[in-house]
């Protein structure tokens, strides 16, 4: 029996977790894929918006600003990767002079510290390789980058530290109503709870009508991206913004906390919430739109390219408060940008929710907002290098070529709180398969640690979720012949 | 800081090569390495086809491994294996790290880059779709299937008719995989024709010339592929998509030298070939700097590596014993038509003994044609081909004497 | 009129060479299509008795490298290499073993024999 069950362990849903890990709760946070951060967490733009973009009066607008105000405390307490870029939203014509003159103005309602509107020289001189017809640029110090995924991970792993329960691939599919508490039922599993927060992304609305009439849809839009090797790293500095349409903030070219340079995304609306794919005419779009902010970027530069699905809301806004029919049931839904940069607000203010619901929280007096740090390598001094290693020999071996990981480092991000659990999870926490070989490499030697570290077969390791299976059994395995043409006939006789 | 007269940087074909020929040259020789054992690449190849031209004898890959290794103890050589090298200066301070000694630097007064090459990526060509597990490259398969023992796939779609992605074709059918197609881009296979016979042709598996994967489908592993047909510009036609139910990809879609510390070490990099620019002595932009097999340019024959790796190892001796007398001018070789590229770049005429072998791919098939090599617009070789194709390499003897009459300090190889 | 299309491997050209059968012949075939003399014999060999070197791997009872790399040490007939798999899949080595040494003996008859490509 829980006090809170938290629906969704994307960066919502991590970040209230571990937010109400502060007050002496009994919270689960369920996940229906096989790792946190699994959803579009793991497939945005990593920005930290400064929050001009969002309309005054709107809970984006809202929370945007105070979340991007918590960023630089956050990470260094989690130990995630943050970097205060700054961005640049780009005019081309006096036209979008104008528009950018709105999105200042709007930026100084929302309460957005640090911005003002520059002319072409300035901007030229803060990042050389833009286009050379820009005529001016709204400039936002406040903006910056971040990686998405290591942050919800980091709050879970410091979630569950701090006692949090978390059920992985566990897919609440119905929900009892019941007296004063709600009944999840995930296949075989069943778990009780008092209150209920719906972090759950692209299906908020359909958790949501388990309990409830619906009052809002999630209309996926889906979003692509290439990302470029890191030999292009200093490409740009701060994130390049075009002026905003009807379809959302323009297609960005900016740097990630990686070293990475990333364009996209466009905007398409489509029907299947599923479908993560990269289509020929979204890589199109990107590059000619991209192209408008800087020329310089080569295909054979390109590393990867992935999408990902917004959860945008019918209502076109957040959707975050106590269910109307349900009581106890607080939505938190419809979490698109400035989802990411709103998240460490949104929690606080879903954990005051819940405080009014319960009459108050105890703190947690063992509550540690600190996450243990983790070990980067190659970012030590040699003689911290030869200290670790003396240590633990793992930190002598390496692994991933293309980013310096150590052995050390993937045994650490499997044995955390919220470990990895496959070669995806290994990825998402420690970087092998990031980089240019993009696992060809290092794809077998991390999959022998997860098989040793794990106490499993090595054929059952999965990339991410249980039927992504890599191998498919032994060579010398007679049994596969029955299968293979005959020879004979194959070879040259007409 | 340990020193060394030569630090040799991977332990494959190459490195074992050209440390071979520098330790019989005299001087302290280290070689390093980030596999568990010598050999590099060769170890996960049980092919044959290996030592045609050295041995004169058709060896597997691990057969020609051996001869190399068994030469190198024989020599006594200092090695150091599971062992990554991490950067290297101009100075040639190589920084590396293992289990047992740790973060360590040494010194070297001569460097021989060795690191051979990296397979390039379906995110590098873009390919439509999902990301599902299922996706290979043909190199990382072919290390599962032979050194591990493990198989990647039932019904198999081959993207690129690379050498590496027909043996693979030809190894998982061995092994009682189904290869449904191999699909090309380019209007010619990739790789050797004998492989094209001995690999697709002897098992029924289909090539599809000008032909390339437009879309992967499957959500957790790969289901299938969609292959379509490319028009003149290497666009795909609509309306000829095609697709091929599969439970695994694999790609062969190219090569590339391993460079990231050729980069560090500040040598000059040829776009085209990807790898470091050098001499008739295999020695780069950095004086005392030499770079010799996969990691300059791609090979299709591990004789060449051979040849070319003793060249370099040669030489970083020589340069170690001061004997680097006499930089005098340079000829540039410069690729012409239909040539992609030449190896060496630069020839120094007083460092040529006998002789000196340009290496160089066409850019496209020619039938019945003519290289032709020239100084300036002096004639000085003509090689009669019949048939020349990209995906072998072209070798052209260039005597000491015929450089000696070259004025011009270009040198031109054509197709005519 | 037995009549088969060989691709010839001797050089990167690689002609489509056309076998015909021919009884007034030496050989028994008439070939066409070639452009020298050496893919007249290679292309005949295919037809009447085409054969492989193969190369694979065993079983090897080692914690380190669980395979060990073989070929045989002659061409076997091309419409045999899937028997002789099956006959190489079930076998078991042991370490040490040398390169060159001995396998599977004879190999299914042909004469061949499935040695180490190896030393482990």
């Amino acid at each position: 029996m829980y006090d809170i069950a938290v629906i969704g362990a994307g960066i919502t849903g991590c970040s209230i977790a571990r937010e109400l890990s502060r007050y002496n709760v009994r919270i689960l946070l369920i996940e229906k894929n096989s790792d946190v951060a699994d959803g579009t967490t793991k497939a945005n733009s990593a920005i930290v918006h400064a929050g001009y973009d969002a309309k005054p009066g709107t809970l984006k607008a809202r929370f945007n600003v105070p979340g991007a105000l918590m960023y630089e405390k956050l990470c260094s307490e989690l130990d995630v990767p943050y970097k205060k870029t700054g961005s640049l939203v780009l005019a081309f014509s006096p036209e979008e002079m104008k528009t950018i003159q709105k999105l200042y103005d709007q930026g100084i309602a929302n309460g957005v510290p640090d911005m003002e509107i520059i002319g072409k020289d300035k901007v030229q001189e803060i990042d050389g390789n833009l286009s050379d017809e820009v005529v001016g640029a709204l400039y936002a110090r406040n903006a910056g980058i971040v990686s998405p995924w290591e942050l919800a991970i980091a709050l879970a792993e410091n979630a569950v530290e701090n006692g949090v329960e978390l059920f992985l691939d566990s897919e609440v599919t119905k929900i009892e109503k019941m007296n004063g508490l709600y009944r999840l039922h995930m296949g075989d599993r069943l778990a009780e709870a008092r209150f209920v927060i719906n972090c759950a992304g692209l299906y908020s609305d359909k958790v949501n009508e388990m309990v409830a009439a619906p009052s809002f849809k999630i209309l996926p839009r889906r979003g692509q991206y290439n990302l470029f090797d890191k030999s292009l790293g200093n490409f740009v500095n701060t994130v390049i913004f075009q002026c905003p349409s009807d379809f959302g903030k323009g297609v960005l070219i900016a740097p990630t906390v990686h070293g990475n340079i990333l364009i996209g995304p466009d905007a398409e609306d489509i029907e299947d919430k599923e479908a993560i794919q990269t289509t020929p005419e979204g890589i199109s779009y990107i590059w000619e739109a991209s192209a408008r902010s800087a020329k310089g970027l080569k295909p054979n530069a390109v590393i990867t390219a992935f999408a990902g699905i917004r959860a945008r809301s019918s209502t076109d806004d957040f959707v975050i408060g106590e269910s109307k029919e349900a009581k106890g049931f607080i939505n938190v839904a419809g979490i698109e940008s400035p989802g990411l940069t709103a998240a460490p607000a949104i929690a606080v203010h879903a954990a005051d929710i819940v405080k009014g619901l319960m009459g108050g929280l105890e703190e947690n007096l063992g509550f540690n907002p600190v996450r243990r740090k983790v070990v980067r390598f190659m970012e030590l001094s040699q003689a911290d290098k030869n200290l670790l290693i003396k240590q633990d020999p793992r930190y002598g071996r390496i692994i991933c070529r293309c980013e310096s990981i150590t052995e050390g480092e993937i045994v650490d991000a499997i044995h955390r709180k919220a470990g990895a659990r496959s070669l995806d999870g290994v990825k998402k926490r420690v970087r092998p398969g990031s980089g240019r070989c993009q696992g060809s490499f290092c794809g077998p030697r991390v999959m022998e640690i997860l098989a040793r570290e794990l106490d499993i077969d090595i054929k059952d390791v999965v990339k991410n979720s249980p039927k992504s299976y890599i191998l498919t059994g032994e060579t010398k395995d007679n049994s596969l012949y029955e299968d293979v043409h005959d020879l004979a006939a194959a070879s040259g006789k007409v | 800081m340990n020193e060394y007269d030569i630090a040799v940087i991977g332990g494959g074909p190459a490195g074992l090569a050209a440390a071979i020929e520098a330790k019989k040259h005299g001087g302290t020789v280290l070689l390093i390495d980030r596999e568990k054992e010598l050999g590099g690449i060769l170890q996960q190849c049980v092919h044959n086809g290996f030592g045609l031209h050295i041995f004169r004898e058709e060896l597997t890959g691990t057969e020609y491994a051996e001869r190399f290794i068994k030469e190198f103890k024989e020599l006594g050589i200092e090695y150091k294996l599971d062992t990554m090298a991490l950067n290297i200066t101009e100075e040639k301070v190589i920084s590396m790290v293992n289990k047992t000694e740790g973060f360590v630097n040494i010194k070297a007064r001569a460097a021989i880059l060795a690191m051979g090459c990296r397979e390039r990526t379906r995110g590098a060509i873009n390919i439509p779709g999902t990301r599902p597990s299922g996706i290979f490259t043909a190199g990382t398969a072919q290390r599962f299937v032979n050194k591990e023992g493990y198989m990647v796939g039932r019904n198999v779609v081959i993207l690129g008719s690379g050498d590496i992605g027909m043996i693979m074709a030809r190894r998982l059918t061995l092994e009682g995989a189904r290869i449904k197609v191999v699909a090309e881009a380019l209007p010619y296979p990739g790789g050797l024709i004998r492989n094209v016979v001995q690999c697709l042709e002897d098992y029924g598996i289909p090539l599809l010339l000008n032909h390339t994967i437009v879309d992967i489908k499957g959500k957790d592993r790969i289901e299938g592929v969609t292959v379509a047909e490319l028009d003149e510009n290497r666009k795909p036609i609509k309306g000829t998509e095609q697709f091929y139910e599969c439970d695994t990809l694999l790609l062969s879609v190219g090569l590339i030298p391993e460079n990231e510390l050729s980069k560090e070490a500040d040598v000059e990099l040829d776009p085209i070939t990807g790898g470091p620019v050098v001499n008739e002595s295999m020695e780069t932009t950095v004086k005392g700097v030499f770079a010799c097999g996969n990691a300059v340019h791609v090979h299709d024959l591990v004789d060449y590596v051979t040849e070319e790796s003793r060249i370099a190892g040669r030489n970083a001796a020589r340069f170690v014993n001061g004997e680097t007398g006499g930089y005098g001018p340079a000829i540039r070789t410069k690729p012409g038509n239909g040539i992609r590229y030449i190896v060496p770049h630069f020839i120094r005429k007083d460092k040529v003994e006998q002789s000196v072998d340009l290496f160089m791919r066409v850019n496209k098939i020619f039938t019945n044609k003519k290289l032709v090599v020239k100084f300036g617009d002096t004639v000085i070789k003509i090689i009669k081909k019949s048939y020349m194709r990209p995906g072998e390499m072209e070798r052209i003897c260039i005597t000491a004497e015929s450089l000696k009459t070259a004025e011009d300090l270009s040198l031109t190889v054509d197709v005519e | 009129m037995e009549r088969n299309i060989v691709t010839c491997t001797i050089c990167p050209i690689g002609c489509s060479l056309e076998v015909i059968g021919d009884s007034s012949s030496d050989s028994g075939y008439l070939v066409k299509g070639n452009r020298c003399n050496r893919g007249i014999g290679y292309a005949i060999a295919e037809v009447t008795n085409p054969a492989r070197i193969l190369t694979t791997t065993v079983k090897l009872n080692n914690a380190i490298l669980r395979r060990l790399p073989v070929r045989t040490d002659k061409p076997v007939p091309k419409n045999l290499l899937l028997d002789c798999m099956k006959v190489i899949n079930s076998v078991e080595v042991d370490t040490p073993i040398a390169l060159g040494a001995v396998i599977i003996e004879n190999i299914l008859s042909t004469g061949a024999n499935v040695i180490s490509s190896r030393t482990v």
